[in-house]
């Protein structure tokens, strides 16, 4: 196993802990994701980021949401949601498609938040579409001499769009406070990132836009966080947009569906036991900052966090059918002032 | 009253609105130090900054993207089209993610996306779109059509203020061409509502943009023969005034849909539907439409001309019409 830099860049016990608290989160929610799934209570597909936990969760815990700041997940970042402030909650209600949930059933999985009041925004399905709305965000944050920073998870496959090119090139015309994680994990859907870009590393993009970047480990959670927090200081100051690729890998397929076959298992194995949060735990251990009954009493909590959380999802109507023709405008007032 | 062209009312109406609402910027290719394109927003960075008149790369992913962002901020962006064809670049942007925006997720997101459009011109097949009905299928996206200075002042005031998203179509054609007396005191269009231009009681001619005119001198024609036609200005595709049109069809029992666009799939078609769905009774003859040819919109002025809809083939329609 890879050893993992006990370096802990300014983050104290109490921190280092919290950030386990978002892995574990991350992970027994999917797991209990994948139970309702099986009990046909998700209505859509299932995506999974295990081994993926590490880099969402890290960077996202580099961003200072008291201070406005955004983040924009991809599908495979629901714990960069959760660091936001996302309830576990409303992610089951989503993927339940109930009258309650964010979207009151209208949009998918973690399709959802607002990112003046959430300091979140889903994605829509079209990839590489956030990374220009992001630039606007960032773009008003500026306007209104709020001081903000983005952060936009974009994977592998996504940075092959031409959004993500236009998007990329304005905010960095603009010298906006962006910082991008590209997460490389290896498949777009079943398409290996040799098919996807011919650059030696996905990083290089950054040569196209004139930004700043870098490489790191994302299945590394310091160095990851280390990473984010120096994009998030530069985009703070003023010294624009940061382009982080951060290698990982997609130990699911691409939805609950997807045997993924066509990865080698030897990858597979070999990326398994670079588990984030396995190492992230042993790093913590090792330096003396935790002990494995730390890690139980999180484990504790978030089983127990999961569990209120599913009963109360369980428990919500689906919405009515007289909603569906509402809210398309203003005028009707369905959402209130939104 | 000061006499104002099309494209100084819409400078105007922008200028007006970033004095009023300091959440109003544009940002669109070449808006700042050269004033737009066509000039409609000449002078405006030098009140405004470089900050409130962004000048953008190529770009019409980023500036629509950009703007959505922003709006969702609590912001009140203009985008400019430099002509509003290049917003097909922008299309997957504008219906997917902002025109979904309120709908999916209950967050607003009130841009302003605006640009000239339109034939007549000799712009070409990639210079001279109407792109109404691409957009019309894709709900969540107000649009609306100004056809005189007057409306497309109080239209464009009432689209930067409006809650959610809305195209602006101008008609470049009229950009000079059209000059009226405005108000100097603040007024608005509201989004929705048809004007009747002239009263009729034989047949009713159902327009918007440019052809305006096209019907307004088809009238006076008609006139000449001794029928009275009414001629209805939209103004507004989506919502549109579907009680103006109704109202009129009631009275003159005749109709004919005129548009700039190519005829199959075209605003039209929706109309006449309607008309068929909730006046059929009222109908003395088959709804008739007069468009442009299913075609691209060729370059060379006589294929132009022969491509885009004209007062002679109003008027054929109408003397169908009449003769039915």
């Amino acid at each position: 196993m890879t050893e993992l830099s006990l370096e802990t860049h300014g983050l104290t016990r109490e921190n280092l802990l919290a950030i386990d608290y978002f892995l574990r989160l991350t992970r027994t929610l999917e797991e209990r994701l994948v139970a309702l799934f099986r009990q046909a209570k998700v209505i859509g597909g299932l995506y999974r980021s295990l081994g993926q936990e590490g880099e969402s969760v890290a960077a996202a815990y580099a961003l200072d949401y008291k201070q406005g700041d955004v983040v924009q997940p991809l599908i495979r970042n629901m714990g960069s949601i959760l660091v936001a402030g996302a309830k576990p909650s409303d992610i089951i209600k989503q993927y339940m498609a109930k009258a309650d949930s964010p979207t009151r059933g209208r949009e998918l999985n973690i399709h959802f938040g607002h990112p003046d009041r959430d300091g979140f925004i889903g994605q829509i399905s079209m990839l590489g579409d956030m990374i220009p709305v992001m630039a606007g965000i960032t773009l008003a944050g500026r306007m209104q001499k709020r001081n903000l920073v983005g952060m936009a998870f974009i994977g592998d496959g996504a940075s092959s769009t031409g959004a993500f090119y236009e998007g990329m090139n304005f905010a960095t015309v603009q010298r906006l406070p962006l910082v991008v994680i590209l997460e490389n994990n290896g498949y777009a859907y079943s398409t290996p990132t040799a098919k996807q870009s011919a650059v030696k590393t996905l990083a290089d993009k950054a040569h196209a836009f004139g930004c700043a970047s870098e490489v790191v480990d994302g299945n590394d959670v310091l160095a990851t966080y280390a990473a984010a927090k120096r994009a998030v200081d530069r985009a703070r100051a003023g010294e624009g947009v940061t382009l982080i690729e951060a290698k990982t890998f997609r130990i699911k397929g691409h939805a609950e569906h997807d045997n993924q076959a066509y990865v080698p298992s030897a990858l597979i194995e070999e990326w398994s036991a670079k588990d984030p949060v396995v190492r992230f735990e042993k790093a913590l251990v090792d330096a003396g900052l935790a002990a494995t009954s730390d890690f139980d009493a999180i484990q504790a909590r978030v089983r127990s966090e999961v569990d209120t959380a599913t009963d109360e999802a369980e428990r919500s109507p689906m919405p009515r059918p007289e909603e569906a023709a509402l809210g398309l405008f203003a005028g009707d007032g369905y959402w209130g002032k939104g | 009253m000061p006499v104002t062209t099309y494209v100084d009312a819409i400078r105007e109406a922008m200028i007006e609105e970033m004095r009023r609402d300091p959440r109003v910027f544009l940002i669109g290719e070449d808006v700042g130090s050269y004033g737009g394109a066509f000039k409609t927003s000449a002078g405006m960075i030098d009140e405004f900054g470089p900050g409130r008149v962004i000048d953008t790369p190529i770009s019409e992913v980023a500036i629509v993207g950009a703007a959505s962002g922003a709006a969702l901020m609590g912001m009140r962006p203009i985008a400019e089209m430099q002509f509003i064809d290049f917003i097909t670049c922008a299309y997957d942007m504008l219906v997917n993610f902002t025109a979904t925006s309120r709908y999916r997720v209950g967050s607003s997101c009130p841009i302003v996306v605006r640009g000239p459009a339109g034939g007549g011109t000799h712009g070409g097949p990639f210079h001279s779109l109407n792109p109404e009905a691409m957009f019309m299928n894709r709900p969540g996206i107000k649009i609306v059509a100004p056809g005189t200075a007057y409306d497309a002042k109080g239209l464009l005031k009432a689209a930067i203020r409006d809650d959610d998203p809305v195209l602006f179509i101008e008609h470049k054609f009229l950009y000079r061409r059209i000059k009226e007396d405005l108000p100097s005191e603040d007024y608005v269009v509201p989004i929705g509502k048809a004007n009747v231009r002239r009263t009729g009681k034989d047949i009713t001619i159902i327009t918007w943009g440019a052809m305006i005119y096209v019907a307004d001198d088809a009238a006076a024609d008609l006139a000449n023969d001794g029928v009275s036609a009414e001629v209805i200005d939209l103004r507004s595709i989506i919502p549109f005034d579907e009680e103006a049109i109704l109202n009129s069809v009631a009275k003159t029992n005749r109709v004919i849909i005129l548009h700039e666009a190519p005829l199959t799939g075209g605003a039209g078609a929706e109309f006449a539907a309607r008309i068929a769905e909730k006046a059929f009774d009222y109908l003395d003859a088959p709804v008739k439409r007069v468009a442009a040819l299913d075609v691209p919109t060729p370059y060379s002025p006589p294929l132009e001309a022969a491509a885009l809809p004209d007062k002679a083939r109003v008027l054929a329609a109408a003397r169908e019409l009449l003769r039915y």
